[in-house]
């Protein structure tokens, strides 16, 4: 009972950490209906400026500011990555047809992890610990490592402040009425360009939140650890129903249940290929996903 | 009330119906096609409700009505697009409700689309020769080896679909790319492409629109040259008044998804439901 | 008319013309194997790329047909080269066990035409297993789908450990050879182009012009792409038993979404819906990293820089420059034929204008020129 609950936990945990990747994708997917194949790459890049930042900050700024301003440091040059990839790479084809957008993101992925080889090094970096002591936590009989209670707390912070801004901010209006129509959103004096940037600044911030608390976790990073946590959170995103915020949280925390639950079971060695049967299952049987409405072409 | 308002329309017969084969008693067996109360809905809304609908073989039947009167629905259903909620497409005899689309071509039936759905980037030849496909013998193997059979196909389906562009003077056209040529031309070309699959039924969304008077004439001149030429039967939507009235010889009239009327043209333009259902007047007798 | 007579006589030079020109290739590339591989003309480096070339023309021409001619997108195309690879390799390891340098030429033929059957057998049945559910999905959908099972397929080798899990296979026979890869990438452009020009090769073109309309003109839709995607499933296997016994070993990681994603930029490059397109995009591929390796090293801030060591970067700026400038590729989806060339030459002459007056991105399957 106890390991079960433990188990929990964990996917909990991971859970959220799919869901903060698997946001970006469905929002910017909702706005510019594009799966930015590059936002797994944000999330490796933003685990590397924090790798960066804390090798300058640390030696100079000692406590809890020094960490404070890494992650600002870490979120904020994700978050210029996210706008300039959008305006270089993705403002030119939008109005082309979708495959050649789709492709423009595959090449835009396969540039950062490449380019992050090259400049970063292919090899692990050791990520430094940000939160001090990684002491276990003891909750009645319940043993939690010290960082999957801080990806939880993050993660709901963060969640709660995403909803917070989705609905009830100008923003976050824009951004909605976009997915819901983008012609008539641009009638009603929107600008749209500002809102896809916003959309993509936002997606940034999250997704290098994310990568912060897996390195933190799991402490080495390399180029190319964003390829696989950033397609199994688009599984996540498709089978939550791509385009809606819940679904994506629900999505990520089915996939993290998942896979620690296979991973715990018999079947450990499949935990990589569960993502993307889910992904196939939930494609088959409800191509919308569980939250997302379908769209029927007109004949 | 369909029924109570065919009879009415019967009435003033000036004899013409009586030479024309179509106009028969409904359960005619002799139906080409027959839609027996077929409704179509979409969630809460009814496109098409409780339509019957017959052509009889040789004839040239129009579908007419205002705006999302559920018209474009009805081609749909018999082309198998979409599955009737409920009642029965017959074509034939035979029972085609639920069957694919492509089956439903393969059992004779062909249709242009009311936005013109042609293969764009493919020549105008390809386009036709792709309807021509239905009658090809032979394997995918022997296809991908070009054996010599399928290559004497290729140029017998080759020599056909210029006869059939040139007959709808398209033939000097068939190099161009489809989607480069002219209106008027793409809305022919795709009744080029329809006949090649060598219907019974050939179905005609709103063939003369966006096309002017006199491309409209033309059309008109057309479409009684096919009929006579390929003995095909025809049963058209369209909203061109001129044109329905002027070449079809019954009408169904459809409103909110209902036929509201059926008879012959002169019939249908003096039917007060039919004139309130295109002005939207006299609501109150609703 | 032609009589019955003629006719049969007709169909008999055809066939006989036929089996003249697979003959001489046969013969041809029989005859260059052993000059090139004396090191002769090309030095073994070079030949080594030459091999590996015709192994991508293979792919990047069979993806061509899912990806180009049908209209659907496939990112899976590794992992069926894994399942070919990998089947065949289990055949010939435990199935082959005289050493191949005591096997003479027809016997080692056999063989290799024994790993060929298998690997495409197998890999076009997991294909067509893919296929049937995946081609239900559209678009960015159908692409997520065969990302997924490309991933899974790679998952599943990975712990199947009959096959060496992360390990892999190695000591294959060595039964590849110029002969084989090359008879297969011309058998391959020589089976898409067939196609292409047959009345089934235009209904696979209508799919993916409009499946709307080609159903309503009766073409199975469904039938075509599944056929489709098991072929091109099969001979991207075929590319897989071609490479395992040229490598003589392998293992799951060379099969990962990252080859899919380059044999995708191979046809991309020279322009989706064309051959001559993928068999140029192949040979650009497979030939950049070598062109980068005559660009001399520099030092930016004391790091050396090699160009080589960038060509990955390269690829992934070329392709997004390529989406932002020509995202219709290199080619637009033209083909290179005769009739283009006198067509261009007869321009050059006569300075005819030419024909077609389509907006680019409407430009189907033209000529090239």
């Amino acid at each position: 009972m106890q390991e079960f609950l433990q188990q929990v936990i964990n996917g909990i945990a991971w859970g959220g950490v799919y869901a903060l990747i698997a946001l970006g994708y469905t929002m910017v997917y909702g706005v510019l209906r594009l799966i930015n194949f590059a936002h797994g790459d944000v999330y490796m890049f933003g685990a590397f400026m924090a790798f960066y930042a804390s090798m300058w900050i640390g030696p100079r700024v000692t406590g809890v500011g020094g960490v404070v301003l890494v992650i600002l440091f870490a979120i904020l040059a994700s978050v210029a990555l996210g706008v300039v990839i959008e305006r270089f790479a993705y403002r030119p084809v939008r109005h082309h047809p979708r495959l050649t957008a789709l492709i423009t993101a595959i090449g835009v992925s396969l540039l950062l992890e490449n380019g992050g080889q090259q400049v970063f090094g292919a090899d692990p970096q050791p990520f430094p610990s940000l939160f001090g002591s990684a002491e276990p936590i003891q909750i009645g009989g319940l043993i939690i490592v010290r960082s999957i209670v801080y990806i939880l707390v993050c993660t709901t912070a963060l969640l709660l402040l995403l909803q917070y801004i989705v609905m009830y901010t100008r923003f976050g209006k824009a951004m909605r009425a976009i997915s819901q129509d983008p012609t008539a959103a641009a009638l009603m004096g929107i600008n749209i360009d500002n809102v896809i940037t916003a959309t993509f600044a936002l997606g940034s911030a999250l997704a290098a939140a994310a990568g912060l608390l897996v390195a933190s976790y799991n402490p080495q990073i390399d180029p190319y650890m964003g390829l696989l946590p950033g397609l199994k959170a688009f599984a996540a995103a498709v089978v939550g129903g791509i385009g809606s915020i819940p679904g994506a949280v629900i999505g990520g925390l089915v996939l993290g249940l998942a896979e620690v639950f296979v991973g715990a079971s018999a079947y450990g060695d499949w935990r990589e290929a569960i993502a993307f049967a889910l992904l196939i299952v939930i494609l088959l049987v409800k191509p919308s996903g569980l939250l997302g409405t379908g769209i029927v072409e007109k004949v | 009330m369909s029924r109570r308002q065919g009879s009415g329309i019967r009435d003033p017969g000036s004899g013409v119906g009586d030479q024309e084969p179509g106009v028969r008693d409904r359960g005619n067996p002799g139906a080409l096609l027959r839609l027996e109360s077929c409704t179509r809905a979409f969630g809460g809304l009814v496109a098409m409700k409780d339509v019957d609908l017959e052509v009889h073989p040789g004839e040239l039947v129009g579908l007419i009505g205002p705006n999302g009167a559920g018209k474009t629905t009805v081609f749909n259903v018999i082309t198998g697009i979409y599955e009737p909620t409920a009642g029965k497409v017959l074509f034939d005899g035979k029972d085609i409700s639920g069957r694919k689309p492509h089956q439903v071509a393969r059992a004779g039936i062909s249709r242009t689309f009311q936005n013109i759905r042609l293969f764009r980037a493919l020549s105008v030849m390809d386009n036709v020769r792709i309807a021509l496909h239905l009658r090809h013998r032979h394997s995918f193997p022997a296809a991908l080896f070009r054996t010599p059979g399928v290559a004497n196909e290729d140029r017998a389906q080759t020599e056909e679909a210029h006869r059939l562009l040139e007959a709808l003077d398209l033939g000097h056209l068939s190099g161009e790319a489809a989607g480069s040529l002219p209106y008027g031309e793409q809305r022919r070309l795709e009744i080029a492409r329809a006949l090649a699959t060598h219907p019974q039924l050939l179905l005609l969304d709103e063939p003369a629109a966006g096309m002017n008077d006199q491309e409209t004439d033309r059309l008109m001149e057309i479409i009684r040259e096919i009929r006579r030429v390929f003995g095909v039967t025809i049963l058209l939507i369209e909203h061109d008044m001129g044109l329905v009235m002027g070449i079809c010889e019954r009408i169904y009239v459809l409103d909110y998804g209902e036929v509201i009327a059926a008879g012959l043209p002169e019939e249908i333009r003096a039917d007060p439901k039919v004139i309130e259902a295109y002005l939207g007047v006299e609501n109150d007798e609703l | 008319m032609k009589s019955a007579a003629a006719h049969t006589i007709h169909t008999m030079i055809s066939w006989l013309l036929k089996a003249v020109w697979i003959a001489g290739t046969i013969l041809v590339l029989l005859a260059l194997q052993p000059l090139l591989q004396s090191g002769a003309i090309i030095d073994p480096y070079w030949f080594r790329i030459l091999l590996l070339m015709g192994i991508n023309v293979t792919l990047a021409v069979s993806l061509n047909l899912i990806n180009g001619f049908c209209g659907q997108f496939s990112i899976a195309h590794a992992g069926f080269m894994a399942v070919g690879a990998y089947t065949s390799s289990y055949f010939t390891l435990h199935a082959l066990y005289t050493p191949v340098r005591n096997l003479s030429f027809a016997q080692q033929a056999t063989w290799m035409i024994g790993a060929l059957l298998v690997g495409a057998v197998t890999a076009g049945i997991a294909g067509f297993i893919v296929g049937i559910p995946s081609l239900r999905l559209r678009g960015d959908y159908l692409a997520i789908a065969t990302l997924g099972f490309g991933e899974i397929i790679r998952v599943a080798i990975l712990n199947i450990e009959e096959v060496g899990g992360a390990s892999g296979l190695s000591d294959i026979p060595p039964l590849s050879s110029f002969f084989w890869i090359w008879l297969i990438a011309l058998m391959t452009i020589a089976l898409s182009r067939n196609l292409l020009v047959s009345s089934h090769g235009r209904a696979v073109l209508a799919v993916r012009e409009d499946e709307i309309a080609a159903e309503a003109l009766g073409v199975p839709t469904t039938k075509y792409k599944v056929i489709v995607f098991a072929f091109s499933s099969a001979l991207a296997g075929m590319a897989g038993v071609l490479a395992a016994h040229l490598d003589l070993s392998i293992y799951p990681s060379s099969f990962t979404f990252l080859r899919s994603i380059e044999i995708i930029v191979m046809v991309i490059l020279g322009g989706l819906g064309s051959t001559t397109g993928a068999v140029l995009g192949a040979a650009l591929v497979t030939l950049l990293p070598e062109g980068l390796r005559y660009v001399p090293a520099f030092t930016v801030r004391g790091y050396v820089v090699e160009m080589q060591a960038w060509r990955m970067v390269i690829y992934s700026l070329l392709l997004i420059v390529l989406m932002l400038t020509r995202p219709r590729g290199l080619l637009g989806g033209m083909e290179w034929s005769w009739h283009g060339l006198s067509r261009i030459g007869g321009r050059w002459f006569r300075g005819r204008p030419s024909d077609r007056n389509l907006p680019p991105e409407e430009q189907g399957e033209g000529d090239l020129l």
